[in-house]
């Protein structure tokens, strides 16, 4: 009788230790990891591994694309720039507050499960979700403290297609994104072939963001695993071999392939997230979801 | 040297030896393979068991590792079951005797190869192995398809009470005999497309292609032979229980039709996915999952009912309580069906929620999430035919008195607890969002973890206890080598 006492006792503890209210705006601790967001590295054409398998295969042009993901500084300073030219707008979508931007559309095959997107407008982000790293007092958008060079997460692919298309940039294809997170020799992290937990942002990775009893994995400042030492955690330096970082963990990148296969409408992700295991953030794994989704593990960077 | 003689004609050459060392492998590995994944993995303990083991893990070949890990585990439970259908069932010698060599030959190379490959480097050798190892049962599947041949009149049931024709043909046995053979021609569905993707060495898991709408001929395949074959073997297990609880009457002779039914037609449907017919197959699924199920509902409310009759038998008119008494007094005989039942909550109810609901609910989710839901419900149901297995191999091995409740109740309580936390955990994001959920997911993960952990430490007492008895002159082990299934039909 004792034991099964016990036993329930532990069953009702758990259970109310999983109905503890999550406080969104737990502080998060500042650190400046010194990688600017508003560089540039150019990606040459040519042929590389591609794929899980390992496929020859070529891509026909340079690009440039950005070293890190855009940060929350950066996003916010385009949402206000944008407001205020009349780019975008706030308003609605599907009934929640929302800034909302013009897209004008995809094909449409009327294939099984395919959502059909016509011009029209769109959310970019949601307003009033505690989630977000800002916040909106009716007119101007304010970066949430200590949040700032973290990477832009609670953004749909609409809302990373519009900021990258306002400065005349675009969003990587998966090819051009693969490249410039592998290089030409088929590894599976950026950094080369092993994982360690100091590597990357990932789920349980311990590092200095993450608080497993309450809130869970966190975001971390972008290019935050360059090799420097914070308060005593040490990472590893993890750039991609053109110097890109965070393409493995920390948040899932929006890819700009629009149905990438016939009837496909959701809108591929790559590179695994805070809230994902170790397997996620090798390079090949796919991640998709509709363009109007938005989460706290989903961001993206440019091209150009 | 008689010593060892004899515990290897128990352990290999007898029914319920044979069942104990099957249990004992997949206890085995699950035990050490369970720590590479999820929350062992977030411990740490991953990273021991592999530098301990001296395991070489590839990231480009995680997806091949699973495969096999779960074709060797899935071979064992094929084995086991076929060691109870060639036990509880009459079939010619030869054929019993050679059916079991043969799956048993095969699985232990299929388990034994098979993660020596996947797991230590790629010793090319093992992969022949291991390929034969599966050849090997299906060659089994292929004899025990013949050996159930129900229309031979040596196998005619003569009792009325069972379903049978008008010429006395056993239903019971058609039903078995389908299952076999849809058995073997679905793992043929699943071994053609497998020697493709294998000699590319282009493996991949269907949860993670399951919303790209153009799939190949071999990629339909694939995932239909993995859907069929978890059903099948889930089947199975029903038909095993019903025997072993010797279903019979009016309900029997309307479930096995329907089981006959269910099953030709639900491997129609899975059959179909890779042909022209694959806009439409979903909906032959439908129509063969169920009568399938309701069949195991029949069996349930027969078996139910006859728990309830046989417990109050001493009362006039028995009341609701002593009818509930009488139904959980032996979990091992009500604790099978109770888990048919509540794989409705977790695998079928789930799937059913998913179809009806995909577009205007989990396709919205990222892919990952829909890969959660797919996973789950597939592990959940792996899981239940498991604690059916072991619950009804819990009265093979006599267990009686206080160890036959605690055993009982403690592999339903366990594994339900476990299996509800998955469900949980699966559809979490219908009632927390993304950024909100760790606190649940920590309480759902101590749940399935505290369940599957105790569940393994259940499993763990009997199989030390089994090894003890076998240094025991007279062990258990020494009245179990005659006994068959037969014998022990419930009266």
């Amino acid at each position: 009788m004792k034991y099964w006492r016990h036993l329930l006792t532990f069953i009702l503890i758990g259970f109310l230790t999983a109905c503890i209210p999550v406080n969104l705006d737990t502080p998060v601790p500042a650190y400046d990891s010194g990688i600017d967001p508003n560089n540039w590295v150019m990606v040459p054409s040519g042929e590389f591994l591609s794929s899980q398998f390992n496929e020859l295969i070529n891509l026909d042009h340079d690009f440039e694309i950005m070293v890190t993901d855009v940060t929350v500084n950066q996003y916010i300073a385009f949402v206000n720039q944008a407001l205020l030219e009349g780019k975008i707008k706030i308003g609605e979508f599907q009934g929640k507050p929302a800034l909302i931007g013009f897209y004008p559309g995809d094909p449409f095959h009327g294939i099984k499960h395919e959502i059909q997107i016509d011009a029209g407008d769109y959310l970019l982000v949601p307003l009033n979700d505690p989630a977000s790293r800002f916040t909106f007092d009716g007119k101007q958008f304010v970066v949430k403290e200590g949040w700032g060079n973290h990477p832009m997460t609670n953004v749909s692919w609409f809302g990373s297609w519009t900021y990258c298309g306002y400065y005349g940039w675009r969003l990587p294809s998966e090819k051009e994104w693969e490249k410039a997170a592998r290089g030409v020799d088929g590894r599976p992290y950026p950094w080369g072939w092993e994982l360690a937990l100091n590597n990357a942002n990932f789920y349980a990775s311990r590092d200095p963001f993450e608080d497993m009893n309450l809130v869970g994995s966190r975001t971390s400042p972008v290019g935050f695993y360059n090799g420097k030492t914070y308060d005593g955690y040490i990472t590893l330096n993890s750039p991609s071999p053109y110097g890109l970082y965070d393409m493995a963990g920390n948040v899932w990148q929006w890819l700009g392939d629009v149905q990438f296969q016939e009837g496909f409408s959701d809108r591929l992700m790559a590179g695994g997230s805070k809230d994902t295991y170790d397997k996620d953030l090798r390079i090949w794994v796919r991640n998709s979801a509709p363009p109007m989704y938005y989460g706290p593990a989903a961001g993206f960077r440019c091209v150009r | 040297m008689p010593f060892l003689k004899s515990r290897f004609k128990y352990l290999f050459g007898t029914t319920k030896g044979l069942i104990l060392v099957a249990i004992a492998l997949i206890a085995i590995e699950t035990a050490l393979f369970g720590m590479l994944s999820g929350p062992m993995a977030e411990l740490g303990v991953r990273d021991i068991v592999v530098r301990v083991f001296g395991m070489r893990l590839l990231p480009n070949e995680r997806e091949g590792r699973i495969i096999i890990l779960y074709h060797s585990i899935a071979m064992a439970v094929v084995a086991i079951e076929t060691y109870m259908i060639t036990s509880i069932l009459k079939m010619g010698e030869f054929y019993r005797k050679t059916v079991r060599v043969l799956i048993t030959v095969g699985y232990l190379f299929a388990m034994i190869f098979g993660m020596l490959f996947a797991y230590w480097g790629h010793n090319w050798a093992f992969h022949g192995l291991y390929i034969s190892g599966l050849a090997l049962i299906f060659f089994g599947g292929v004899l025990l398809t013949i050996a159930l041949w129900p229309w031979n009149k040596e196998y005619y049931q003569p009792d009325k009470d069972y379903a049978r024709t008008k010429s006395g043909v056993d239903m019971e046995r058609v039903a078995f005999f389908a299952t076999a053979l849809t058995t073997v021609i679905s793992a043929l569905f699943g071994a053609v497309p497998g020697s493709f993707f294998g000699n590319g060495f282009e493996v991949f898991l269907a949860e993670n292609v399951i919303r790209f709408p153009e799939k190949t001929t071999m990629q339909y395949s694939v995932i239909g032979h993995l859907h069929i074959m978890l059903a099948l073997i889930a089947i199975m297990i029903t038909l095993i229980i019903g025997r072993w609880l010797n279903f019979k009457g009016i309900l029997h002779k309307i479930a096995m039709p329907l089981m006959i039914l269910g099953t030709v037609v639900l491997n129609l449907g899975v059959w179909g996915v890779a042909t022209p017919l694959e806009p439409i197959a979903h909906m032959i699924i439908y129509v063969g999952a169920t009568p399938s199920m309701v069949a195991a509902l029949l069996l349930l409310i027969w078996s139910w009912g006859k728990l309830i009759r046989e417990g109050t038998a001493q009362y006039k008119k028995p009341t609701f309580f002593q009818k509930l008494a009488a139904l959980v007094r032996d979990p091992l005989k009500f604790g099978p069906t109770w888990q048919m039942l509540f794989m409705n909550f977790t695998t079928s109810g789930i799937g059913i929620f998913m179809a009806v609901r995909l577009d205007e609910i989990f396709r919205l989710w990222p892919a990952r999430e829909e890969r959660i839901e797919l996973t789950g419900h597939w592990h959940a149901l792996s899981a239940i035919i498991a604690t059916i297995i072991l619950m009804y191999y819990g009265d093979m091995i006599g267990l009686k008195g206080k160890i036959r409740q605690l055993y009982g109740w403690l592999i339903i309580f366990f594994s339900d607890v476990a299996l509800a936390g998955v469900t949980a955990f699966e559809m979490k994001r219908l009632f927390i969002s993304e950024a909100e959920q760790q606190p649940l997911v920590n309480g759902l993960m101590y749940a399935i973890d505290f369940g599957l952990g105790s569940l393994l430490v259940v499993l763990a007492g009997i199989m030390v206890w089994r090894l003890v008895d076998l240094f025991k002159p007279q062990g258990r082990w020494s009245e179990e080598a005659p006994q068959e299934l037969a014998q022990e039909v419930s009266k």
